[in-house]
């Protein structure tokens, strides 16, 4: 089982920016509770899409510089991103399917 | 693990305040008993940061520490949980199947307890700036309009909930109401109108959302004058009700005109064995003390359906 891994802003570059394979980066806070919604949704798709996507969580509370360069307003944001620019993003709780749909596009 | 067998007495969908208090009874009663949620068990009520009006706690108490304590409770019982999206419930004789991600399960009785979600307005601008500007929840957004002016949209108990959520971190938060008054209850009122950055536009409805890469401004009508005006702000909170989650039903169960399901005091629908509870059922008062309510009642009717 491969689990989303939580990085902060230090990490954001090495992780997200220069990874080779696609990318999804879930925004949250621990406040939010649609961001609990999503988080066993995107823990599923991070055994499905094991290999083949990286799996990441951003806590914008501690991590506000990021969240802003990206323009996330609204969270849970997932965010794909594919050669270190974001080329899909989700806000809010969407069905599974749909955020399958949007890393497939990115694959 | 829920994944070692198909077959149920009673399957409860969603699991929120009412999910859970018929799971209690359903697995108490010791029925055989499934619930199936899509996202967090909890339902809506875990972005409630405290609940007054619960009765038992004189203090209130948070919305995820009241969900987590009813679904520990559920579970003691011996309660199964699945987290996966339900696509479609059918009859098959007397049992009743189940469609979801993970596969088909089948059950004699089905709980419908798929709560609501937050009405869009589907004005211009809305879609396009959702995210950008546009929020359905105040309690996850809020940080983002810290020291900005922001809106909301809307007059009921969710709505001025958001407002005063909102004084935590937004300059000036102006209420946007279609009527002259709030329907919000009093207490709520009461400290609104006590606060002083929030004010109020009355009898005014929101045309467009306007802006480039984010808000920049909503532009509203007096319904009574008709006179637009443009209000300058960096957030809106739509707060103008809720549309039950019915989708999964594909049209079996009776629906009232806003797509609620039907239910007689028993909590029975249209259908024999399915029964419904919580803010997915017609004339719900959304509130958590009456979803629990309805799930006690819809879990004692499934008991009475497949013993009878």
């Amino acid at each position: 089982m491969s689990k989303p891994v939580e990085i902060n802003e230090a990490a954001f570059g090495e992780n997200v920016l220069k990874a080779t394979k696609p990318v999804l980066v879930d925004f949250w806070a621990p406040w939010c509770g649609p961001c609990r919604m999503v988080a066993p949704v995107v823990e599923e798709l991070a055994s499905e899409y094991d290999g083949k996507v990286g799996f990441f969580k951003v806590n914008v509370d501690n991590n506000p510089k990021v969240a802003s360069q990206y323009g996330v307003m609204s969270i849970p944001t997932l965010m794909v991103f594919k050669g270190g620019q974001p080329v899909n993003t989700i806000i809010g709780f969407r069905p599974k399917d749909e955020l399958k749909k949007s890393l497939d596009t990115a694959l | 693990m829920a994944d070692s067998r198909k077959e149920y007495d009673v399957i409860i969908i969603g699991g929120g305040p009412a999910g859970l208090s018929a799971g209690i009874y359903a697995a108490r009663a010791r029925l055989a008993t499934l619930l199936i949620e899509r996202g967090a068990i909890g339902g809506q009520i875990i972005n409630a940061e405290w609940v007054e009006n619960y009765p038992g706690f004189a203090e209130g108490v948070g919305g995820i520490a009241l969900t987590e304590a009813m679904h520990q409770q559920a579970a003691k019982f011996g309660l199964e949980t699945l987290v996966t999206e339900v696509t479609g419930v059918k009859v098959k004789g007397k049992q009743k199947v189940v469609s979801t991600a993970r596969g088909d399960f089948t059950a004699r009785a089905v709980i419908v307890a798929g709560g609501s979600e937050r009405q869009k307005l589907g004005i211009p601008g809305e879609a396009e700036y959702t995210g950008k500007g546009v929020s359905f929840c105040a309690t996850c957004d809020g940080a983002f309009f810290r020291d900005k002016p922001v809106a909301v949209v809307g007059g009921g108990n969710a709505a001025i909930t958001e407002a005063l959520e909102l004084t935590k971190f937004a300059s000036k938060i102006t209420v946007i109401h279609r009527r002259h008054e709030l329907r919000a209850t009093k207490i709520l009122q009461e400290k609104a109108f006590a606060e002083p950055r929030i004010e109020f536009l009355w009898d005014t409805v929101p045309e467009e959302i306007i802006g480039e890469t984010f808000v920049s401004k909503m532009r509203v009508r007096n319904v009574k004058t008709n006179k637009k005006s443009d209000l300058e702000v960096a957030g809106i909170f739509m707060s103008v009700g809720f549309r039950p989650n019915t989708a999964f039903l594909g049209g079996l169960l009776e629906l009232d005109e806003t797509g609620a399901v039907v239910t007689s005091d028993r909590m029975e629908t249209s259908v024999p064995g399915i029964l419904a509870a919580g803010d997915i059922r017609s004339g719900s008062i959304r509130q958590v003390i009456a979803a629990a309510g309805d799930g006690a009642v819809a879990a004692i009717s499934a008991e009475k359906y497949i013993s009878g």
